[in-house]
């Protein structure tokens, strides 16, 4: 129940850090808020050689806006963020979920970038920045890209992050007038991994939904959107029949994997259920 | 490996300190320190009996490592009682019957005082959600809640 032996870098500014893990390349891991690397490295699940800390890297941790989106550096810690009056105006999805994350001790060190990369699709995250057409911005030492959250999110644990590059930051489009967004959950107790998450964003005009996302957490994979829900919504009152008839849908496109509190079958009644709740809250908040 | 200098405060007290990186903080406590209040139960992050302040903020000490808190500042369960007086918190626990084997309880009382420095007057909900980050296999969480409920009414009192 102790890591193993590793050397220890902690560099002073961005250029520093994105040169060490260039350097270290597979053999280093970053450290960020430590809440599910650290258990890994105890239980000797890794052992990483080198441990880039980058808590002390300035300005990784902003909120800020630029333009129609909202920016979320990769340090930002999940307290910050649960009690950030910009998350809660410009991303209420964000905000809503993030009641649902974790603990007070952890949300205190996790970070979102840290989060987003571990990539456990029991996270409610990486649905939440799925929804909302999120991209990821992510560097190395010789260049910086930006991809869509949904290309982000390769598999369970897996991502697009390639050796020798890092998460910087997180953009999200503003939410825009007559939106609702909302996040409902399934979970035992307050703070655990839920069994089943969905989280969705409409838009209503005219009493049509002209635009619906949805995404699920708690399944096979993270950050995964089920377009051929969206797709039965758009165009449709928001009324019980469109929404029953879009839960069914949900229960029945995702793959649900299965787990010890949950099977496979119990996780589609979830899904079902949860996306009937998140879609008609999502709707009374579009209006 | 290289042993790595480091500086931090503890329960007002300064150490310098040289530790492996693979150091746990709790177990720098307990071990280099000789700070025993700190627990350490299932070291993944779990259990939360090794919660300490981090510059007022509670976490897992044992998802931290030592290097990390160089330059930081802590406070642990060794530090709250004054003079040899239990605080208004550890006399909510004494009153209330807060703890039965008291491997939990440190744990305990440094998400409580967070708590309590954030928010002098916490619903019963308040307390749940604070201590929720927390297992205690006796007492069923009534006596713990009803103690930092106490730890309120002795605070109260003690500002009068």
């Amino acid at each position: 129940m102790k890591p193993a032996p590793f050397d220890y870098i902690r560099p002073g500014s961005l250029p520093e850090a994105l040169e060490a893990i260039a350097r270290h390349a597979s053999a280093c891991k970053i450290l960020a808020g430590g809440q599910s690397l650290v258990p890994m490295m105890n239980l000797r699940l890794v052992k990483p050689a080198v441990i880039i800390d980058i808590n002390r890297v300035p300005g990784l941790a902003d909120i800020r806006l630029d333009g129609g989106d909202l920016v979320i550096g990769a340090l930002a810690r999940h307290a910050t963020l649960l009690a950030s009056e910009l998350v809660a105006k410009h991303c209420p999805l964000m905000a809503e979920a993030y009641r649902h994350v974790a603990h007070g001790p952890i949300r205190n060190r996790g970070t979102l970038g840290g989060n987003i990369s571990h990539a456990d699709p029991a996270s409610e995250m990486p649905a939440v920045l799925a929804v909302c057409d999120a991209k990821i911005g992510m560097r190395n030492a010789k260049r910086a890209r930006t991809i869509e959250a949904t290309d982000f999110f390769t598999g369970a644990l897996t991502t697009a992050l390639a050796d020798g590059e890092m998460v910087t930051e997180i953009r999200i489009p503003i939410a825009a007038p007559r939106q609702g967004a909302a996040w409902h959950e399934a979970v035992n107790r307050q703070g655990d991994f839920a069994m089943a998450g969905v989280g969705v964003l409409v838009t209503v005009a005219g009493g049509k939904c002209t635009q619906a996302s949805i995404a699920v957490a708690g399944m096979e994979r993270p950050g995964v959107r089920l377009p051929a829900v969206e797709k039965q919504l758009v165009g449709k009152a928001l009324d019980e029949a469109a929404i029953t008839a879009a839960a069914r849908k949900a229960g029945a496109e995702v793959r649900p994997g299965s787990s010890y509190h949950a099977d496979e079958p119990y996780k589609r009644e979830l899904v079902e259920t949860l996306t009937v709740r998140a879609l008609t809250a999502a709707r009374e908040r579009a209006s | 490996m290289a042993l790595i200098p480091i500086s931090l405060k503890v329960n007002g007290t300064q150490y310098e300190r040289a530790v492996e990186p693979r150091r746990l903080l709790s177990d720098f406590l307990r071990e280099d320190l000789d700070l025993k209040a700190t627990h350490v139960g299932c070291e993944h992050g779990v259990c939360g009996t090794c919660t300490v302040l981090v510059d007022g903020e509670a976490v897992r000490s044992c998802l931290s490592f030592a290097v990390q808190a160089d330059g930081a500042e802590l406070r642990t369960a060794d530090g709250l009682a004054q003079g040899g007086k239990l605080n208004a918190l550890q006399q909510g626990f004494w009153e209330k019957h807060g703890l039965q084997c008291g491997f939990c309880t440190p744990g305990m009382l440094m998400v409580a005082t967070e708590l309590l420095e954030r928010n002098a007057q916490p619903t019963k909900a308040e307390i749940e959600e604070a201590i929720s980050a927390n297992l205690c296999r006796c007492t069923g969480y009534y006596t713990i809640v009803e103690s930092v409920q106490r730890a309120v009414e002795l605070m109260k009192e003690g500002a009068k």
